[in-house]
């Protein structure tokens, strides 16, 4: 391939840019020209601007897990993943499809559990999920909405495909990221932007804000983000939306509860609060109702909340419906309530507390990868392709000892694009997380954040992991 | 406003202003440490630490590592690398209430104070690090008088600095007025200096450095920022302010205080606390001060739920 392409190798993996026979796809020519076009000291200048951009914003997120908590820049690829106007049709759909019957399925099982019933669902894998919470049995939350921010973890599959590999309905960041990345990627490429027709994504904030304030109750719509604080590795990004939109950054500490309603220390007095949109896991939000231990929640807000004096988004137990276990179980939830067959697919799952499901990936764990349901971030994961013999004895091990907590999924090779990386243009893994939001409606902003897989030839595209980002454009038409 | 952002503000100020404090009163005494003197070394430093409100007991100083610890010692809570770890830790709690230029001015300079602490260059010329949070400072004020909105939380930072200063000058003062030994020329020029003042000093009573005329130039000018009163009366703008935007029951306390402190500056003469005892002045100033403060947590920052919910 000509100059900036010249170490470009094509694998097995659907690449995003070229076609098998090594032309760019349609929608990805513009950008090939300009790359042909620009001299190498050119991108290189580039990609420092748009570094010191990231930078200056402080853009940054803690790493855990090190000797010290260090605080880095997160890694930002210059190049742009394009997605056409028809596939992300179908991945909007698909993802609305999504979450509305999630959210039935979680007021079901808080409320009735037809599906449990009418045996579609087991029981036992409903109630022995980590993010289970008896506590909100028969407690109603505004409009049936549990989930109101989700942020889904899609890839695509050889074919072409794109799949659901994890839905994320608990605290899902990097929204933050996408919106400065697309700030940054309007100053160096301009008339790239002008060429394509991006749909514009700058609206988030205000999108979130509109479904926050459509939980409120009636007449009252004072909403606050809770976040557990300035250590936490997300609270840029808390900050960043607080401001965003306008409202209070609050801590648990700034929080009271008195007669069952929820306040903030001002230096005005005590202001009430309607609505959290809380950054906080259930575990802490409240050490009266969950963890004792936790010092970031308050002290009786699981009370206020169940007596409906104020609104938590997400809504507490909502993580059920992100267990990996219940996640192989989405296709048939769909089915269920919506009586559809699911337009974006799952990945192939395979659950541990089935026991030639289990002999099978147990003998063959070189083939799968293997994931504790209740983690995210990358965390608790075995790539068996990629894994030593101790590492997958381990797993082997931790398996037998509690199935319940394992799933494993085939080996898939996520699709690749092309990033500028030290000065040459190479392929890497890549993801799409866009950000759903749930209230009156269902509104997706088009786009998303893309996780590269920064090092050569791996699969982990988790920011805790080694991984960066790079923007999306989904295209006019 | 939240509470707690109003506190880290204010703290954050106060910390800051405490470090410079400490930075001019280090830069004044250094030089005349280097003239002979009718006080011993370890009496000199007696009254440095004296003047920034650390009580010391006889031999309790070793002049060889003083000037570090003061400087650079993040163990020890006068030092200038606490009072910047402590102002930048408040900083930290509430960077998205401050401007992008003052979280990044503060950071830098607690990068240089921390970096100096382990350096023997540092150790060589401790002038060069107390220059630097100096000229830090100004600049620190300039940024946030020009870089970040002027509403509540602004006011909250002035709040903080200029009571520091109000609370840090009178024990200054102190220091100089109430000892037995009469004080000679060159310690009149280092407590001028100690409050960059001795320029503005020889405008207003040319080069005559009288006990007199420099206690009621450093307590009672109203238009030198390093006075008394001046801080005092910044510290009334700001409380005034405050109480505007803020829907408080503060039931005039706050304003009672401040008021009735700065008449007392505002209509004294300095010949009647001269003969009145210096020293009960300046002990009656910090103590109004101090009460000002407790009055201000407990209407803004930490007042009792239930007072609040009747309200």
């Amino acid at each position: 391939m000509p100059a900036p392409f010249g170490e470009y190798a094509m694998g097995q993996a659907y690449d995003e840019m070229f076609r098998a026979n090594g032309r760019p796809r349609t929608h990805y020519r513009n950008l090939y020209t300009k790359l042909l076009n620009l001299p190498s000291e050119e991108l290189d200048r580039f990609k420092q601007e748009a570094d010191l951009s990231f930078f200056n914003q402080g853009i940054t997120f803690t790493v855990y897990g090190r000797a010290e908590s260090t605080e880095q820049i997160f890694p930002h690829d210059l190049l742009p993943r394009i997605v056409t106007s028809s596939e992300w049709a179908t991945i909007e759909r698909g993802l609305k499809q999504r979450i509305t019957a999630l959210n039935m399925f979680l007021a079901d099982i808080y409320h009735e559990r037809r599906i449990v019933k009418d045996r579609v669902i087991p029981g036992e894998i409903i109630y022995t999920c980590k993010h289970f919470r008896r506590q909100m049995q028969g407690v109603r939350v505004p409009r049936d909405v549990y989930v109101s921010v989700a942020g889904t973890d899609l890839i695509r599959m050889p074919d072409g495909r794109f799949v659901v590999l994890e839905d994320n309905l608990r605290v899902p960041s990097g929204v933050s990221y996408m919106l400065t990345s697309r700030k940054v990627m309007k100053q160096i490429f301009p008339a790239l932007f002008r060429k394509y027709g991006v749909r514009p994504i700058e609206q988030y904030s205000q999108e979130l804000l509109s479904t926050l304030r459509s939980l409120a109750p009636e007449g009252r719509s004072t909403i606050v983000l809770l976040t557990p604080g300035n250590y936490n590795s997300a609270y840029f990004e808390h900050a960043f939306l607080a401001r965003q939109m306008g409202i209070e950054l609050v801590e648990g500490r700034d929080l009271v509860v008195h007669d069952n309603t929820v306040y903030m220390r001002t230096t005005s007095g005590l202001q009430r609060v309607d609505v959290i949109y809380r950054r906080v896991g259930d575990d802490f939000v409240d050490p009266l109702a969950f963890r004792a231990d936790s010092t970031l929640g308050v002290a009786g807000l699981f009370n206020a909340y169940r007596a409906g004096n104020v609104v938590l988004a997400n809504a507490l137990g909502s993580g059920v419906a992100d267990d990996k276990a219940i996640y192989s179980y989405v296709p048939k939830i769909i089915r269920y309530y919506l009586d559809e067959d699911p337009i974006v697919d799952n990945v192939e799952t395979f659950l541990m507390t089935d026991r030639a499901q289990r002999d099978e990936v147990c003998g063959n764990l070189g083939k799968y990868v293997v994931k504790a349901v209740g983690e995210s971030g990358g965390y608790g994961m075995l790539i068996g392709p990629h894994s030593s013999r101790e590492q997958r004895a381990e797993f082997r091990e931790k398996i037998l000892a509690d199935p319940r907590n394992y799933i494993a999924q085939p080996t898939i090779t996520l699709s690749a694009a092309p990033c500028f990386m030290n000065g040459r243009i190479e392929p890497r893994h890549v993801d799409l997380r866009p950000y759903v939001l749930f209230g009156e409606k269902v509104t997706i902003v088009p786009g998303g954040l893309t996780r590269v897989a920064l090092r050569k030839g791996s699969l982990v595209v988790n920011s805790s992991q080694g991984g960066g980002s790079k923007d999306t454009w989904v295209l006019e038409n | 406003m939240l509470s707690r952002v109003a506190d880290s503000l204010y703290w954050m100020s106060r910390y800051f202003e405490r470090a410079n404090h400490c930075a001019r009163v280090l830069e004044a005494n250094y030089n005349l440490m280097l003239n002979p003197s009718k006080f011993s070394t370890e009496e000199r430093w007696q009254r440095i630490m004296a003047s920034i409100g650390i009580a010391t007991e006889a031999g309790g100083i070793d002049p060889q590592s003083a000037m570090h610890k003061l400087t650079s010692d993040a163990g020890f809570e006068s030092s200038i690398a606490y009072c910047i770890a402590v102002s930048r830790e408040n900083a930290g709690q509430v960077r998205e209430q401050i401007s992008s230029e003052m979280w990044e001015g503060l950071n830098s300079l607690y990068h240089k104070v921390t970096k100096a602490s382990s350096n023997l260059e540092a150790e060589a010329h401790p002038m060069r690090l107390v220059d630097a949070v100096r000229r830090g400072s100004y600049q620190f004020h300039g940024m946030t008088d020009a870089t970040m909105n002027h509403g509540e939380g602004w006011q909250f930072i002035q709040l903080g600095k200029y009571m520091e200063r109000s609370c840090a000058l009178p024990v200054l003062l102190d220091a100089y007025f109430s000892r037995s030994k009469e004080a000679d020329t060159l310690d009149c020029v280092g407590l001028l200096a100690s409050c960059a003042a001795f320029e503005s000093y020889c405008k207003v009573y040319t080069a005559e450095l009288k006990p007199d005329s420099m206690a009621e130039f450093l307590l009672l000018n109203p238009e030198f920022p390093y006075s008394v009163r001046y801080a005092v009366e910044q510290m009334g703008a700001a409380i005034a302010a405050i109480s505007r935007t803020s829907f408080a029951n503060a039931n005039g306390t706050i304003e009672r205080i401040a008021g009735r402190l700065r008449a007392s500056l505002e209509y004294a003469q300095i010949s009647e606390i001269m003969t009145g005892g210096v020293h009960r002045y300046l002990r009656d100033v910090i103590e109004q001060c101090e009460s000002l403060h407790a009055a201000v947590h407990m209407v803004y920052i930490d007042y009792p739920i239930q007072s609040a919910l009747e309200a």
